[in-house]
């Protein structure tokens, strides 16, 4: 694909400094039409470099997947700024569109069509036209293991891990710059997760991608990521090398070191009124 | 002027993918399109035969001319449906197929998002109001040896440009209503047929609704196609020039209000998969 937007060297991947997002919903115990605001994201601040890949952990409503959509500008912020290299997410967001692609926990196809026909879909948004995604779909389809013979099948016919292969290519086809990977391997096979981890790897170590994943899978944070973040309840406790966070804690697992910051087990389901609220921002 | 062209071509490449989808989509869909075909076709009797019952309870009309002006307003209200209807599933079929988070996080303009859209639905729309006329003429023997349908024809793709934006501004309504949204849809449809006359002349209509007549684009498609196939006339530019001047601000009063739409949308969470 043929970037026009301009990819600044001197400026971070990701630069979000104060970020915040509120969602308004229904407070059931003041009354019918009572609404009250919750923080999903509060006060947000880390800075990305070109090339690493952050994992950020996190409880079912902790505000990963926000952050996601905040950086994919699927939402709009309610204060404080977000960069990727050196475009404002929220004033320029087109600019910013044709650097970041993603993968999130649903695979999300039109399942009537093939994986082919939603590639061209998906490549067409940005600019590849049919003479340019002849080549390319077939190929990248190779590439993260996807049978040929099954790349005229309607979505539909196809598993689940086949599904997240297709997406990882969708992702990669339009050759994004930041990649960002919302619980990409959940409800996976162990195969299947290995499989997709392995070709994160490959992204990264060709594409010279920055990746930052989200994710439930502590196991699969520690393998991939340079540094780890534990988000909660909205607020970033920290971000540092997993090691790091071990050993900040005395903690001879990441779970154990996510206990600690925390104060919950990693497992934890919401238990109070608050957390009621939280699910929603997942 | 190299960067904007590219950038042009990048985009039509995004309208056309669009209307690539809806040829698939189609495709895979075809009886089930069949059926809604089926639908339409005993919908549209439903209304022409009321022609035919006037005239058997005694009542004195030119029963092959009302017939003929009766099958216009349907199938100009079918064409209206299908345009709606694709705009308004621009939204809805993202969401309901999950990929709406993808498609509003691509570097494509919503004109030419919705465009493709558009483009698409004139396109299968007027295939199926020719073959919507044509079975209904044939069912009922009807003889139009005068009538101009290259005028017809050219005045309802004139009138869709405003159809277009139109659909445009309720398209948006999936985005705020998940749920109710795309039904509402069909309001839209409804609310500017009842005051263009669709099966009546709008001089029937009280004095407000035939003021509001004179701002609705299917009041000039109306009487522009029955002119063309009843007694044969041209295009008129007494019925070409207010369709020009309603489109030219319908696109972009449609795209300013899906824009609002898709802000609130945006600042809500509700360009999402769940709603």
């Amino acid at each position: 694909m043929n970037k026009v937007v301009e990819l600044s060297r001197a400026a971070p991947a990701v630069e979000v400094r104060e970020l915040r997002k509120e969602f308004v919903r229904r407070d059931k115990k003041a009354g019918r039409f009572a609404r009250k605001r919750r923080a999903a994201i509060e006060g947000l601040t880390f800075t990305m470099e070109r090339g690493e890949c952050v994992a950020i952990l996190g409880q079912n409503g902790s505000g990963k997947s926000t952050l996601v959509r905040l950086l994919s500008t699927l939402l709009l912020h309610d204060g404080g700024s977000a960069t990727v290299f050196g475009h404002d997410v929220f004033t320029n967001p087109r600019a910013v569109q044709k650097l970041v692609n993603r993968v999130s926990v649903e695979a999300s196809f039109f399942k009537k069509m093939s994986a082919s026909e939603n590639l061209g879909y998906a490549a067409r948004f940005y600019g590849m036209g049919p003479r340019e995604t002849r080549d390319q779909i077939p190929e990248i389809l190779g590439r993260v293991g996807f049978p040929p013979d099954r790349r005229s099948e309607p979505m539909e016919n196809l598993s689940r891990g086949m599904q997240q292969k297709v997406a990882l290519a969708r992702a990669l086809l339009t050759s994004p710059v930041l990649l960002l990977l919302d619980e990409p391997t959940t409800g996976l096979d162990p195969r299947s997760k290995l499989e997709v981890q392995d070709f994160i790897r490959e992204v990264r170590a060709k594409h010279d991608a920055t990746i930052l994943l989200c994710t439930h899978d502590l196991d699969e944070a520690e393998a991939l990521a340079d540094r780890i973040g534990i988000l909660d309840r909205g607020r970033l406790l920290m971000l540092e090398p997993a090691e790091d966070l071990k050993r900040r804690y005395d903690a001879e697992t990441l779970e154990q070191a996510f206990f600690a910051a925390t104060g919950r087990t990693f497992e934890d389901e919401a238990a109070d009124d608050d957390d009621d609220d939280r699910e929603v921002f997942a | 002027m190299r960067a904007a062209a590219l950038a042009m071509r990048h985009q039509l490449i995004g309208l056309g993918g669009v209307v690539e989808r809806n040829v698939y989509l189609t495709r895979r869909y075809i009886w089930w399109d069949v059926a809604f075909m089926v639908w339409t076709i005993a919908n549209t009797l439903t209304i022409v035969f009321i022609a035919k019952g006037i005239e058997a309870t005694g009542g004195s009309i030119d029963v092959t001319r009302a017939t003929t002006t009766l099958l216009i307003g349907g199938v100009v209200w079918a064409y209206l449906g299908i345009i709606f209807e694709f705009l308004t599933e621009t939204v809805a079929w993202e969401r309901w197929e999950g990929t709406i988070e993808y498609t509003f996080m691509a570097p494509l303009s919503r004109a030419m998002h919705l465009g493709g859209s558009g483009v698409f639905a004139v396109l299968y729309g007027l295939i199926r109001a020719a073959l919507l006329f044509l079975v209904v003429a044939l069912f009922f023997g009807l003889s139009m040896p005068d009538a101009n349908f290259a005028a017809a024809l050219l005045l309802l793709v004139i009138a869709s440009v405003s159809f277009f934006g139109i659909g445009m501004m309720t398209a948006v309504l999936p985005l705020i209503s998940p749920e109710k949204g795309a039904q509402l849809g069909f309001v839209g449809q409804g609310m500017l047929l009842v005051v263009s006359g669709v099966y009546y002349p709008v001089s029937v209509l009280p004095s407000w609704m035939e003021w509001l007549s004179t701002i609705s684009p299917a009041t000039y498609a109306l009487r522009g196609i029955r002119a063309s196939i009843l007694d044969g006339a041209g295009i008129a530019w007494a019925d070409v020039w207010p369709l020009l001047v309603i489109g030219t601000f319908s696109i972009p009063l449609g795209l300013y209000i899906f824009s609002i739409g898709e802000r609130y949308a945006k600042k809500h969470g509700k360009l999402k998969r769940s709603g």
